[in-house]
């Protein structure tokens, strides 16, 4: 027997590999192609977002928040922007509230299309890859004549949005997701969703059961593809979610146990008709007249105060804690990211599986970089 | 009011640990508890089925000036309500037990916090910096931070960048430098040589 016995070897995943989403480093102890354990190793794209915070004023930090995911800018400004407003006591117009839930919903379709997209090109897979960039592009077209930037939005203010709906969004908005729905959804499925070898790949591979997503503050698809039907759109409706009517996907173990890689990334593919439900109602409902912004003094002080608001981001909960201390700017904020919980896990779920699995479960968590590091 | 309820449950069942308790805005219910029994009052938190706090949203870390303090912000299924809890520390020494045994994914939270506050955890299986470099010097996020110059050798001062020994005609940059004067005549950087 000790003619074949093996030994542990150490070895360095990233900061460059082209699978890590970012900036992220693995430390891989392996036995042969056995994953004993996988360290990560943070810290590569830490920017000092919430020192940075304390030196800006209220709405100067608006930009700063499209850094903490860039790929879903605006639904970091909404966050920030919700959690500022609920302290300050600032109302939102109807229309702006609307405008928001569009904006926002647009970028989580955008943002699951790099989630699932980027994790067939872990896989393999490069085709899929580029389908769902190139519907990605229409997005980055809509956002484009929305607000003028194609990456970092910086969409919404306090008190409003930046700017109301060109001539022509909405029939280009409406001829887009009917067109994700209807068409790209089911094409895209019949691509590599139902592909035997992507089910091999996934099914099966990085199990979170219920409880162990509780355990490590597992949040937003992550959580509901291990079965929790738990969404802050509803459950702690923010913005004008409670009018819209969509359902919340849940894993189900199509093809393999409750809670493995293919949950995750079939539960983003349910999310994006979702969204485009939430997106169509939005513009039906949307108001022709009225303001886009409240009007605020130049200088816009919080009264003094803590308050902890979180919201749906398209990877888990992005909560702001914010202390005021009544000046013109914020004494502390901290953001707490949906990406930071999913790292965390990946240690405990990557023991005793196959070094290619880690690429997959990695894939399926769906990390971004900038979101751990702030 | 539920709120009120659940303030009257929370004060019988921690007793004389809680120190005080308000409702925060945003539905919250802040909740001030004593250093001394604090892992006995978070473990009666979470395992309580008429509590059931049980799942940990967030976790930070503040230095209010004179004082620090670390914020757990719980969520209860049984309640479908969230409470903030906070536990003030002595400024000199930071120093609080880990919850990593009742709640295994606050490792990295606390590390963070370690990292940029300087608060300490007893107990916690891997208490090392997180985000910044192993040889930092200081805690960013405490309010008498001095902010370094340099960081092994590699000054963190923009002007100085620009400077390379070599004059700013050979460089190609004192076009550059002439037109930013001219936007903004109090910039930093240096009029060429």
């Amino acid at each position: 027997m000790s003619k074949y016995s093996t030994q542990e070897m150490v070895l360095n995943m990233g900061p460059h590999h082209p699978s890590t989403h970012g900036v992220l480093r693995f430390i891989l102890q392996t036995d042969g192609e056995m994953m004993v354990k996988a360290t990560p190793d943070i810290g590569f794209l830490h920017r000092g977002i919430e020192k940075i915070a304390e030196r800006v004023t209220w709405q100067g930090f608006m930009p700063y928040t499209d850094r903490i995911d860039y790929v879903a800018s605006v639904n970091c400004n909404l966050g920030y922007a919700v959690a500022v407003e609920r302290l300050a006591g600032v109302a939102v117009p109807e229309k702006a509230e609307y405008l928001r839930v569009i904006a926002a919903e647009l970028s989580r379709i955008a943002s699951h299309f790099i989630g699932f997209g980027a994790l067939l090109l872990d896989l393999g897979a490069v085709t899929p890859f580029v389908h769902a960039l190139r519907e990605r592009e229409t997005f980055n077209d809509l956002i484009e004549m929305l607000c003028g930037a194609r990456l970092t939005h910086n969409y919404v203010r306090i008190g409003g949005v930046a700017q109301d709906l060109p001539p022509g969004f909405a029939e280009k908005c409406r001829a887009f997701v009917d067109h994700l729905e209807y068409e790209f959804v089911e094409e895209f499925n019949e691509l590599i969703s139902f592909n035997t070898i992507l089910i091999n790949r996934l099914a099966n591979v990085g199990v979170i059961s219920a409880e162990t997503a509780n355990d490590y503050t597992l949040t937003g698809p992550n959580l509901r593809a291990s079965g929790v039907a738990f969404d802050l759109r509803k459950d702690e409706s923010y913005s004008i979610y409670d009018r819209f009517d969509f359902d919340i996907p849940v894993g189900r173990g199509k093809y393999g146990t409750l809670g493995d890689s293919y949950d995750r990334y079939f539960i983003r593919i349910e999310e994006v008709v979702q969204s485009c439900r939430i997106i169509r109602q939005a513009l039906d409902r949307l108001p022709q007249d009225g303001e886009i912004r409240t009007k605020l003094p130049k200088l816009f002080t919080v009264p003094a105060g803590e308050i902890y608001v979180r919201t749906e981001c398209p990877r888990g909960e992005l909560g702001f804690y914010v202390i005021s201390d009544g000046k013109k700017n914020p004494f502390r904020i901290k953001i707490r990211t949906g990406s930071f919980s999913s790292m965390t896990i990946i240690e405990h779920i990557s023991q005793g599986v196959m070094v290619a699995d880690l690429v997959a479960i990695i894939g399926s968590l769906d990390v971004v970089a900038p979101e751990i590091d702030r | 009011m539920a709120q009120e309820k659940l303030q009257n449950l929370i004060s019988a069942k921690l007793g004389a640990s809680v120190r005080s308790m308000e409702a925060m805005k945003n539905n919250d219910l802040m909740v001030v508890l004593d250093l001394k029994d604090f892992i006995a009052s978070l473990g009666t938190l979470k395992n309580d089925p008429a509590l059931g706090f049980s799942t940990l949203m967030n976790h930070l870390g503040v230095d209010y000036g004179d004082r620090m303090a670390v914020i757990y912000n719980l969520y209860s299924q049984v309640h479908r309500a969230k409470i903030t809890v906070r536990v003030f520390l002595d400024r000199k020494q930071p120093e609080i037990p880990s919850l990593e045994r009742a709640f295994p994914g606050i490792g990295w939270y606390e590390r963070e916090t370690f990292d940029l506050l300087g608060i300490r955890f007893t107990g916690h299986s891997n208490m090392k910096r997180l985000l910044l470099p192993e040889d930092w010097e200081g805690y960013p996020l405490r309010k008498d931070y001095v902010y370094p110059t340099s960081y092994n050798g590699i000054e963190t001062a923009r002007e100085d960048l620009l400077d390379c020994g070599l004059s700013n005609a050979e460089c190609g940059v004192s076009e550059t430098i002439e037109h930013i004067t001219t936007l903004n005549p109090k910039s930093a950087i240096r009029n060429p040589k």
